[in-house]
């Protein structure tokens, strides 16, 4: 099965080909959306954190912005920083230049200032540009891929039939060689054992309880019920009865093979199948996440027709309401509401994810491509002590 | 009476989740391992909801994606539905660790 993608100097394949401006800290966005209004085909990945931070909160912050930066579908990135933020514009380039993609940076305090920054950054733009246009596809494998699994707005249908064709299409990849990464911790809180059950070994499943047990945690030290996560009244009337039955609805869409390893939110995984990351469920982190972790493209499948999009990769929406299908169908890639009307079997809506997903590599735009739907939202886990 | 539909999603599975509204003795098709089977319905069972395709007996697993998802409290007849007055959590909460 042959792809097609562009050539990455530390031997990754992006499926798209960006430039992107890259702020090390919320107070340096500025500058990024003006030099965005210059080139409106430069990625502005613009967020609110990166100062005030500390411990595990800033070493998570640094992993996913230099995650981002590294993702192979960008061919090279401005950082830029004001200079006095506790992650140093300089810094992050440096640890994303280890991919040896083009990287430069800007710190407009400890130079002239914003005016002076403007030209400066333009200039670097300007180069990036024209390199990026002077690179062309090439066939690759499958094995080059690094697929993200987010689900969003999800209904009744979304346990019978979009995760779960979204599942089939997961297992495919994971046996043409590829890499896949399921997230969203809180939705494993009464599954864990079943998809602990498929790790590789005693060590990774360990991993998966205590990340889940450490989520409870946190929730737990802030005051917050996560039971809430249970099975409440809604879902007894829409038909789910117990807390394994929700869950599994959810991490239906990592289909069925082995549990390689667990990461934690952006990190990169070594290795190639299913890995599961650490995070939250809520839908620009969690893509963010999944974009700072390596993948290139991204499997959303939603109920309610979420139009969550991602700047970085294309997300491929998929849907089993035959409603949303239907109101929503500039949003939705993959309509699999032939589940519901008892029209096509499972795995052959599980194909024709998957045929769209290796179009989408070769470069088929997605609706939130398109539609130029997504942000980017760093995971938060500390409280801010400045 | 028309012939209502359900889905299953797991071989192993022995329920099957409707995909529409049915009537008590309505006849319904669902597609297991690529063969068409019918069932009776024994009572009315809405959309999203489950029924038995074989005997539960009580203590047995309740099996859908393949997975347990509880456990039956009664006996449970091939047709009849199956939810929260036949079935208990294994897990009865979600932080047993």
């Amino acid at each position: 099965m042959k792809i097609s993608g562009y050539t990455r100097l530390d031997g990754s394949i992006g499926f798209r080909n960006h430039i992107a401006i890259l702020t090390s800290v919320g107070c340096a966005n500025d500058l990024a959306l003006k030099l965005g209004r210059m080139y409106p085909n430069v990625l502005v990945l613009t967020h609110r954190q990166g100062c005030s931070q500390l411990g595990a909160d800033n070493d998570q912050t640094f992993r996913t912005l230099a995650g981002l930066g590294k993702n192979p579908n960008i061919a090279g990135v401005l950082v830029v920083g004001l200079g006095c933020e506790t992650i140093p514009a300089e810094r992050l380039a440096n640890e994303i230049s280890k991919t040896k993609k083009m990287v430069e940076y800007l710190e407009f305090l400890d130079d002239e200032g914003l005016m002076a920054a403007i030209p400066k950054g333009a200039r670097i733009l300007e180069g990036m540009l024209r390199e990026a246009s002077q690179m062309t596809r090439v066939p690759c494998g499958m094995e080059q891929l690094t697929l993200g699994l987010k689900c969003g707005l999800s209904d009744t249908t979304s346990g019978i039939t979009s995760n779960p064709a979204t599942g089939v299409a997961a297992d495919m990849v994971i046996e043409s060689g590829g890499r896949v990464i399921l997230s969203e911790t809180p939705e494993l809180i009464g599954a864990e054992r079943i998809v602990g059950k498929r790790a590789t070994n005693r060590k990774v499943e360990e991993k998966l309880y205590r990340m889940v047990k450490e989520f409870k945690e946190r929730a737990e030290a802030s005051d917050m019920d996560l039971q809430e996560a249970n099975v409440a009244p809604g879902n007894i009337d829409g038909g789910i009865t117990t807390i394994e039955e929700k869950s599994l609805g959810s991490i239906m869409k990592g289909g069925s093979k082995t549990l390689q390893g667990v990461i934690d939110y952006g990190e990169i995984p070594k290795g190639k199948g299913l890995f599961f990351m650490d995070g939250p469920g809520r839908t620009p982190e969690a893509l963010t996440g999944l974009n700072a972790a390596g993948a290139q493209i991204i499997i959303f499948p939603t109920g309610g027709g979420s139009p969550g999009g991602s700047l970085i990769s294309p997300v491929i929406k998929v849907t089993g309401n035959p409603q949303t299908a239907h109101r929503l169908k500039d949003h939705i890639d993959v309509d699999v509401s032939s589940l519901i009307r008892g029209e096509e079997l499972l795995e052959k809506a599980g194909e024709r994810i998957f045929h769209r997903l290796l179009k989408v590599a070769d470069g088929e735009l997605t609706k939130s491509e398109t539609l130029g739907y997504g942000s980017i939202a760093v995971w938060n886990i500390g409280l801010l002590c400045g | 009476m028309d012939i209502q539909k359900a889905i299953v999603l797991n071989e192993k599975d022995n329920v099957a989740t409707l995909l529409a509204d049915v009537d008590t003795n309505s006849m319904v098709q669902v597609t297991v391992g690529g063969s068409m089977r019918e069932f009776r319905m024994r009572g009315e069972i809405r959309f999203g909801h489950k029924f038995a395709t074989k005997k539960i007996d009580k203590g047995e697993s309740v099996i859908k994606y393949g997975e347990p998802i509880g456990r039956a409290t009664q006996d449970i007849e091939e047709g009849q539905h199956v939810h929260v007055h036949n079935v208990e959590s294994l897990r009865a909460r979600g932080d047993l660790l």
